[in-house]
C-alpha cells in the first residue's frame, strides 16, 4: 500500500501536460470527432442534414462552452464568483460588431454614392455611414469610442483589450481592498448592471437598447451564402474551444493550479506562505476576461444581433447555473454544463417542446422552462455540489472523501472556518 | 337715421301687441335697449375687427343689465328681432321654436317661430373679448366665489384691459384673502401691460425674492435679447452682454449667420450647395476645368468652386473655411429686444436675485426628493439588514418577496375595492405571506447552507429566477397597478418650487416606523435577544437552552415580512411588476454593503447616502436617470475600496468572527 | 548574536479594548524562545502584528540586519523576508496531496508568471521527499491532505513551514492535540530548527515548555510581564498571581 502510493504520487512524474491528462486528450478527440461530424452532416459543405440555423445554434454553443471554461477557472478554480464574465463576453460581441456593422455599412454607403455625379469625400462616406448606423438613435455623428471602427485588427485588439483592461482595473481595486466571497459577487453584479444600464442609454454611442445588428454578414464577402459562412464559424468556436480548454489544463494543471486551488480554499493561509494572492486573483480574473471577449466575439456573428440585455446581470448568473449544473471545479464539467442545459434551454424556449396539458392547465414549456431551471439549480446546489460532472467520478468510483461542509477537525474545521468569515 | 328706426321700431312694436297678443310689451325706449341700437350695426356684422366699441360702450356704461346682456350674447342666447329691430334673448324651445325675453326686466315675451328672428352667433374671438368685458363685473359680483373666479380666469389668460378692472377694484375689495390676490395679479399685469416704464419697473421691483411662476412668467419674456454684431462693442444702454462665438450660447455657425443677415458677410455656401453647384456646372468630364473624378476631397472642390467664381458662373460666396476668420473680426452680444432697457434691466436684476433663491429652494426640494428615495432604498433594505445583517445569510431572492409583497397588495384590492381598507388589510397580509414563504425557504434549502454564503446566493438566485418566472406566469408582464387611498393624493406645498407628495411622506413615516420596530425587536425583546445570542455563538446559545433552528426561523421569517410590507409601499409608489424586485435589489445589497453589514444605522446612513448621490447626479443630468444609475453604482464600487467595511464598520474580533 | 525581530512599543486595540499594551519584544537569529501566558494575553494578536494579518496603532516592528520595517509589508511580503507562521488549529489544503502541500511551500519565486512556467526539478522531488520523511508522511504522499488525521496534518504543516525555509517561524500550540511520543517529536524538530533560524513558540502546556529549554516570555494583557529561563518565570510573583489568581 505504501509502496503503490509513493509509486503513484504525480509529482514524481516529469510527464507532458497532454499525456498527464488523459481526460484532456479524450475532450479534444470528442471536439473533432463533433466537428467533423457536423461539417459532414451541415448544408454547407456536407450532406445538408443538419439546418444552417442548428449549424449556428451549436456553433454559439460551443462560444457559450469556452465562456463556461472561463467562468470554471475563476470561480470552480479559484473561487471568485464572478458575475460579470457574460458582460466582458458582450463587449468582445460588441467590439467586434462594430467592425461588423461599420464595415458593412460602408460598402453600402459607398456603393450608393458612386451613382452620384462628384465622387464622394471621405467627409461624405463618414457622414453616410453614420446616419446610416445611428439614425436610429437620433444621431447622425460617429461617437468617439468609434473610432477605430474602421480598422478589422484594431477591433480585434479590442475585442481582447477592452474586457481585459476593464477586468484587470475592476479586479485591482476589488481584490486590493480585500473584498471577497459574496460581496465580490455582489460587487461584479454590480459592475455588470452599471454597464448594461449605461448601454442602454441611446447616447452611449452604442446604439442604445437597439444594439448593434446585421452581424451575420461579413463584409465584403456578399456573395458566400450563409450556410458556408455558418460553417467558417462553427471551426472557428470549436479551434477556440480546444485552444481555451488546453490553456485552461495548462493553468490549473501543475503547481499553479495548486496555488490558484489553495487561495480559492484558503487565501489567508496561502498568503503566509509568501504568495502574492491578490497577483494570482487578478492574473486569472483578467485572463478569463480575455476568453470571455474572445467567446464573445464568435458568438455575435452567428447570433446576428447584440443589445444591452444580453449583458444585464442575469446572463452571468445563467453562466453560473451552467457552471454549477455541469460541475466546477473540473473542466469538463463546465462545457458539459454550458452546452446540456443552453441547448435544452433553446429546445425549450424555442417552443419546439411539446406542452403538457394536465386537463384543468395546460404547461407551456416556454413559461415554465425557467421556473424548472431555477428549481433544479437549488437542488443541483443541495444535492449534487459537484453536478453532472459528479456522475462521471461516480462511474469512474474515483471516491474521494468529500468533507465539504463537514467537521474537518476536531473543532469546527478550518475550511468551514473560513467559509464562515467570507 | 335712428330716429326713424326708432319709429318703426315703435310703430312694429305696436302693430305687435295689436296682432300677436303677446304677453308682454317689448320696452323699445329702456336705456339697454337703446344703447344696443345705437351699437347695432356693428353688433350686428359681428366682426372681430369691429366689434370693440360696442362691447365697450356696453362695459362702461354702467348699466345694471349690461353684464346679462354680454353674457347672453357670448352663450349664443341674443337674438335679433327683424321685425321690431330689437335685440332680445330667447331660449330655443325646439328647432323652429324659440321663447324671447326682453332684456330690460327680463320678462317673457312668448313663444315665436324662429324665422322671424335672427340669432347672433360671435366667433370665438369675439366671445373672448366679451369674456374679458365680463371679467370687471365678475369682479364687482357680490358673490366673493365668482370674484375668485373672475381672478382664475385673469391669472389664465390675462389682457391689457383687465389692468384697468383690476385698479378699479383694489381699492374696494373687502375680502383680504381676495385683496391681496387683485394686488399681486395688478402688478404682474403692470409688469406685462403698463405703458409707463416707471411703473413698469416699481412692480417688477416689488417682486423681489418672490418664487412665484408667475412672477417669473411675467419677468421672463421682458429680459428676452436678440444677437447682434458690430465691429466694436456699442456703448447702448439695451446692449445686454457679450458673446463669444463658439460657445454654447452662440455657435460659430449662428455667428456667421448673424453677420450674413447683416448684409456684413457673404451668405455662406454649404457643403451640399457647393456640391450642387458644381454638378450644375459639369460640363462633359470636367467641372471650370477640373476633372470630375478628382473631385473627392473638400479642398479640390473648394478650389473647383473658387474656378467657377473666377469664370463668373456662380455666386460668390464663403466656404466653410472663410467662417473663422470672418467671424473673429466682429464682436457679438445681445441686446434687450422685448423691452425698454430700464425695465429690461430691473427685470434682470431682480429675475437674478429669484434664482439664486429659486437655487436655495431648489436645493431644499432636491433634499426632499432625495430623502423619499432614501426612505424607499431603507424600506428595500431593512429586511436585508435583518437577514443579511444580523444573520449573514445571503438572500438574493430578497427582491421577490418585495414583490411578492407588492402583488399581495394588488390581488386584495380586486376583492377589496375600497382602497384605505385594503391597503390596511394589505399591509398585515403580505407580512404573513412572506413571512411564510421566507420560513419555508429557511427551512428547505437555507439551513442546509449556513456558513456557505457563496452556495446560498446561487440557490437563492434558482429561487428568484424561479420565482420572478412564476410571477410573470400568474400576472403576465404587464404592469399592475396599486392604487394608494385618495387621502394620500395630492402634495403638501410650501411654496412653487418646494413640495412632497403626501405619499412619499407616508413612504418616510413607514420607514421611521420600520426603524424604530427594528430597534425594539432587536434591543427590547427576548426574541431580540435570543437572535444576538444565536448569531453571535450558536452553540452556546443552544446550551443555555435556545433553540438556535427555531430562532433562525424566525428572524429569516421576520426579515422576508418586513420585505413584504416594503413591497406594498414600493408598489404605491412605483408599478407592480415581475421584475421590481430585481431593480432594487442590487442596490438594497449596496445599501447595506456601504453602511456597514451588521449595523442598522450604518444602514440608514447607507440609503440616506445612495439616495442623495442618485438624486444629486440626476439634478447635475437631468435628462438621464440610467446614466444617474451607472455612475452611483460606479461609485458605491470606488467608494468600497476605500471603507471595505462600510461606513460604521466593526472592528477588531468581533469583524473576523 | 544580532537581533532578528525586534518589537518596540507596539500597542493595538479593537473598539477601546487593548489587546497590545507597549509590548516589547525582541529575538536573535538563531534563538529559540516560548511565550506563554493565559488566555487573552495578546499572545495570537502579537503573531498577527508580525505576520501583518493586523495593523497596529503605534510602535515599531524591526526585521533583519537593515532593520526593515515590517509594517508597510503586506502579509505575502514578510512571509517572503523569511517570517513563517504556523496556525493554532491545522490549515493544510484539503483538496490537495501531502506532495502538492509540500511542494507549494518549497522556497521558490513565488510571482504567478514564474510559478506558471514552474517544472519540480528532481532536487524539488527530492526535497519533498526528504522533508516528508522528516514528520513521517512519506507514505502519505500521494494522499489528500484531507484524509489524514488531526496529528498528522500538525505534521504536515510543520513540514511545509520547514519546506519555506524561514528565518523566523512563529508556532502556534504545535502540540496540541498530539500524543506524548508525537510531542516528543515535534519539540525535536523545533530543537533541531533553532540550531539555524529564530522560533517562537506559543504554547500553554507547561511540561512542553519546559522541555524546550529555552527563555521564557511572559505575556499579560498586551505586554511583557517577564522575561527569563522557565524556572525564573514559575518562581516570580506576579507570574503565579497572573496564573493561579488570588
Amino acid at each position: 500500500m505504501t509502496n503503490v502510493a509513493l509509486d503513484t504520487a504525480p509529482a514524481r512524474k516529469p510527464t507532458f501536460l497532454l499525456v498527464n491528462n488523459p481526460s484532456v486528450l479524450i475532450f479534444l478527440a470528442c471536439l473533432a470527432l463533433f466537428t467533423l461530424g457536423v461539417t459532414v452532416l451541415a448544408e454547407g459543405f456536407g450532406i445538408g442534414v443538419v439546418s444552417t440555423s442548428f449549424v449556428k445554434t451549436l456553433g454559439k454553443t460551443l462560444c457559450l462552452c469556452l465562456v463556461a471554461l472561463a467562468m470554471d477557472l475563476v470561480w470552480g478554480y479559484c473561487g471568485i464568483l464572478s458575475l460579470g464574465h457574460m458582460a466582458f463576453f458582450g463587449i468582445g460581441g460588441y467590439a467586434i460588431g462594430m467592425w461588423l456593422m461599420y464595415a458593412r455599412t460602408e460598402i453600402i454607403v459607398v456603393q450608393s454614392l458612386s451613382a452620384a455625379p462628384l465622387p464622394p469625400t471621405a467627409q461624405e462616406i463618414s457622414d453616410g455611414i453614420a446616419a446610416q448606423i445611428f439614425g436610429v438613435v437620433g444621431a447622425s455623428e460617429f461617437p468617439p469610442i468609434w473610432a477605430v471602427a474602421h480598422s478589422l485588427p484594431l477591433q480585434l485588439a479590442a475585442v481582447v483589450l477592452v474586457p481585459g483592461l476593464l477586468a484587470l482595473v475592476f479586479g485591482w481595486l476589488a481584490f486590493r481592498s480585500r473584498v471577497t466571497g459574496v460581496y465580490l459577487s455582489i460587487l461584479t453584479q454590480a459592475m455588470t448592471l452599471a454597464l448594461s444600464l449605461y448601454l442602454f442609454q441611446n447616447d452611449s454611442g452604442l446604439r442604445g437598447n437597439n444594439g448593434l445588428s446585421g452581424l451575420q454578414n461579413l463584409p465584403g464577402l456578399g456573395d458566400v451564402p450563409q450556410s458556408t459562412v455558418s460553417i467558417w464559424f462553427f471551426w472557428a468556436s470549436a479551434l477556440a474551444l480546444g485552444l481555451g480548454y488546453l490553456l485552461c489544463v495548462w493553468v490549473v494543471s501543475g503547481k499553479f493550479g495548486s496555488v490558484v486551488r489553495a487561495i480559492r480554499d484558503d487565501e489567508s493561509r496561502v498568503r503566509f506562505l509568501g504568495y502574492p494572492v491578490e497577483a494570482y486573483k487578478l492574473f486569472i480574473f483578467t485572463l478569463t476576461a480575455v476568453i470571455a471577449g474572445i467567446a464573445g466575439a464568435l458568438y455575435y456573428p452567428q447570433a446576428g444581433i447584440i443589445n444591452p440585455a444580453e449583458i444585464a446581470p442575469i446572463a452571468s448568473i445563467y453562466l453560473a447555473v451552467w457552471v454549477a449544473i455541469g460541475g466546477r471545479g473540473r473542466l469538463y464539467g463546465a462545457v458539459i454544463g454550458a452546452a446540456f442545459v443552453s441547448l435544452l434551454s433553446t429546445y425549450f424556449t424555442g417552443g419546439q417542446a411539446p406542452d403538457i396539458n394536465l386537463g384543468f392547465y395546460t404547461i407551456q414549456w416556454v413559461n415554465w422552462w425557467t421556473v424548472l431551471l431555477g428549481l433544479s439549480f437549488v437542488v443541483v446546489t443541495l444535492f449534487a455540489p459537484k453536478g453532472l460532472g459528479g456522475l462521471f467520478d461516480f462511474i469512474a468510483s474515483k471516491r474521494s472523501p468529500s468533507r465539504h461542509g463537514a467537521d474537518l477537525g476536531p473543532d469546527a474545521g478550518a475550511l468551514r472556518e473560513k467559509e464562515a468569515e467570507t | 337715421m335712428p330716429v326713424f328706426r326708432q319709429f318703426c321700431a315703435a310703430l312694429l312694436s305696436v302693430l305687435f301687441i295689436a296682432f300677436a297678443a303677446p304677453l308682454a310689451a317689448q320696452d323699445a325706449d329702456a336705456p339697454i335697449q337703446r344703447l344696443l341700437q345705437e351699437h347695432g350695426e356693428i353688433i350686428a356684422k359681428s366682426s372681430r375687427r369691429t366689434i370693440g366699441p360696442a362691447i365697450d360702450a356696453l362695459a362702461d356704461s354702467g348699466l345694471p343689465e349690461a353684464q346679462a346682456v354680454l353674457e347672453r350674447w357670448r352663450a349664443k342666447e341674443m337674438w335679433f328681432d327683424k321685425d321690431t329691430g330689437l335685440f332680445i334673448y330667447a331660449e330655443e324651445i325646439d328647432r323652429r321654436t324659440i321663447r324671447t325675453f326682453d332684456f330690460a326686466n327680463g320678462a317673457e315675451l312668448g313663444e315665436f317661430e324662429d324665422n322671424g328672428f335672427k340669432q347672433l352667433k360671435p366667433n370665438s374671438g369675439i366671445r373672448g373679448l366679451i369674456g374679458a368685458a365680463l371679467v370687471r363685473f365678475q369682479l364687482n359680483d357680490p358673490n366673493p366665489v365668482a370674484r375668485a373666479a373672475a381672478l382664475i380666469a385673469i391669472e389664465r389668460d390675462a389682457d391689457e384691459s383687465h389692468l384697468a378692472a383690476l385698479r378699479a377694484v383694489r381699492d374696494t375689495e373687502e375680502n383680504p384673502r381676495l385683496s391681496a390676490r387683485i394686488d399681486r395679479l395688478e402688478r404682474i399685469l403692470t409688469i406685462r401691460f403698463a405703458e409707463d416704464d416707471a411703473e413698469r419697473v416699481a412692480a417688477i421691483q416689488s417682486f423681489e425674492g418672490d418664487l412665484g411662476v408667475d412672477v417669473r412668467a411675467a419677468l421672463n419674456p421682458l429680459v428676452v435679447t436678440m444677437m447682434d454684431a458690430g465691429t466694436d462693442l456699442p456703448n447702448d444702454a439695451d446692449v445686454a452682454r457679450q458673446v463669444v462665438p463658439g460657445s454654447e450660447v452662440l455657435s460659430e455657425a449662428e455667428a456667421y449667420g448673424i453677420l450674413v443677415a447683416k448684409e456684413l458677410a457673404p451668405p455662406l455656401i454649404s457643403r451640399a450647395a457647393q456640391k450642387a453647384a458644381l454638378i450644375a456646372n459639369i460640363d462633359g468630364t470636367s467641372v471650370g476645368g477640373i476633372q470630375v473624378a478628382s473631385l473627392n476631397t473638400e479642398a479640390r472642390r473648394d478650389a473647383a468652386y473658387d474656378e467657377l467664381v473666377r469664370q463668373g458662373r456662380v455666386e460668390n460666396a464663403a466656404t466653410v473655411t472663410d467662417v473663422t476668420q470672418t467671424v473673429d473680426a466682429y464682436v457679438f452680444f445681445e441686446r434687450y429686444s422685448a423691452a425698454a432697457p430700464t425695465v429690461a434691466l430691473a427685470a434682470q436684476a431682480v429675475l437674478s436675485g429669484i434664482e439664486n433663491k429659486v437655487a436655495l429652494n431648489q436645493t431644499i426640494d432636491l433634499g426632499l426628493d432625495a430623502l423619499s428615495l432614501a426612505s424607499i432604498y431603507f424600506l428595500a433594505a431593512i429586511g436585508l439588514a435583518i437577514t443579511f445583517g444580523v444573520m449573514g445569510v445571503i438572500n438574493m431572492a430578497h427582491g421577490e418577496f418585495i414583490m411578492m409583497g407588492a402583488y399581495t397588495g394588488y390581488v386584495v384590492q380586486l376583492f377589496i375595492p375600497d382602497y384605505t381598507l385594503s391597503i390596511m388589510v394589505a399591509i398585515p397580509l403580505a407580512f404573513a405571506v412572506t413571512f411564510g414563504a421566507g420560513v419555508a425557504m429557511e427551512r428547505l434549502v437555507i439551513r442546509w447552507l449556513y456558513h456557505r454564503p457563496l452556495e446560498t446566493l446561487l440557490a437563492t438566485f434558482g429561487i428568484s429566477i424561479a420565482l420572478q418566472q412564476l410571477a410573470k406566469n400568474i400576472f403576465g408582464t404587464q404592469a399592475r397597478p396599486l392604487t394608494a387611498p385618495g387621502w394620500l393624493d395630492g402634495s403638501l406645498v410650501f411654496n412653487d418650487i418646494v413640495s412632497i407628495s403626501y405619499i412619499r411622506i407616508a413612504i418616510f413615516v413607514l420607514a421611521l416606523l420600520f426603524l424604530a420596530l427594528f430597534l425594539i425587536v432587536m434591543n427590547r425583546t427576548r426574541l431580540g435577544l435570543e437572535v444576538r445570542a444565536v448569531t453571535q455563538n450558536p452553540r452556546m446559545a443552544a446550551s443555555m437552552g435556545i433553540n438556535p433552528d427555531r430562532i433562525n426561523m424566525l428572524t429569516f421569517g421576520f426579515g422576508s415580512g418586513i420585505a413584504g410590507i416594503a413591497g406594498v409601499a414600493i408598489g404605491l409608489y412605483a408599478k407592480v411588476t415581475s421584475e421590481m424586485g430585481s431593480d432594487y435589489i442590487v442596490q438594497s445589497f449596496m445599501t447595506v454593503v456601504v453602511g456597514g453589514v451588521g449595523n442598522i444605522w450604518g444602514t440608514l446612513l447607507g440609503a440616506t447616502m445612495v439616495g442623495t448621490m442618485q438624486k444629486g447626479i440626476e439634478w447635475l443630468n437631468p435628462s438621464n436617470t440610467l446614466a444617474a444609475q451607472t455612475y452611483m453604482i460606479l461609485f458605491i464600487i470606488l467608494f468600497i475600496q476605500f471603507r471595505p467595511k462600510g461606513i460604521i464598520a466593526l472592528k477588531g474580533r468581533a469583524a473576523e468572527a | 548574536m544580532s537581533t532578528l525581530l525586534e518589537v518596540s512599543g507596539v500597542s493595538v486595540s479593537f473598539d477601546g479594548f487593548k489587546a497590545i499594551n507597549n509590548l516589547t519584544f525582541q529575538i536573535g537569529e538563531a534563538e529559540m524562545r516560548a511565550v506563554i501566558g493565559p488566555n487573552g494575553a495578546g499572545k495570537t494578536t502579537f503573531m498577527d502584528i508580525v505576520t501583518g494579518k493586523t495593523r497596529p496603532d503605534e510602535g515599531r516592528v524591526l526585521w533583519g540586519e537593515k532593520s526593515q520595517s515590517l509594517l508597510s509589508m503586506s502579509e505575502s511580503q514578510i512571509a517572503q523576508a523569511g517570517v513563517g507562521r504556523k496556525f493554532q488549529r491545522p490549515t493544510v489544503f484539503e483538496d490537495q496531496t501531502v506532495a502538492e502541500n509540500l511542494m507549494l511551500a518549497l522556497k521558490k519565486k513565488r510571482s504567478p508568471f514564474a510559478v506558471l512556467n514552474f517544472r519540480a526539478s528532481r532536487a524539488d522531488q527530492e526535497r519533498v521527499e526528504e522533508l516528508a520523511g522528516e514528520i513521517g508522511l512519506v507514505a502519505a504522499l500521494a494522499r489528500k491532505a484531507g484524509e489524514l488525521s488531526h496529528g498528522q496534518k500538525q505534521w504536515l504543516e510543520i513540514g511545509m513551514l520547514l519546506a519555506q525555509e524561514p528565518r523566523l517561524l512563529l508556532v502556534d500550540e504545535p502540540a496540541a492535540g498530539m500524543t506524548p511520543a508525537e510531542r516528543e517529536h515535534t519539540t525535536e524538530i523545533l530543537v533541531e530548527a533553532a540550531k539555524t533560524r529564530a522560533v517562537v513558540v506559543v504554547e500553554h502546556d507547561m511540561e512542553f515548555v519546559r522541555r524546550l529549554d529555552c527563555k521564557v516570555t511572559v505575556l499579560h494583557e498586551g505586554s511583557v510581564l517577564a522575561e527569563g529561563s522557565i524556572d525564573h518565570v514559575t518562581s516570580n510573583e506576579a507570574v503565579i498571581e497572573v496564573y493561579l489568581g488570588r
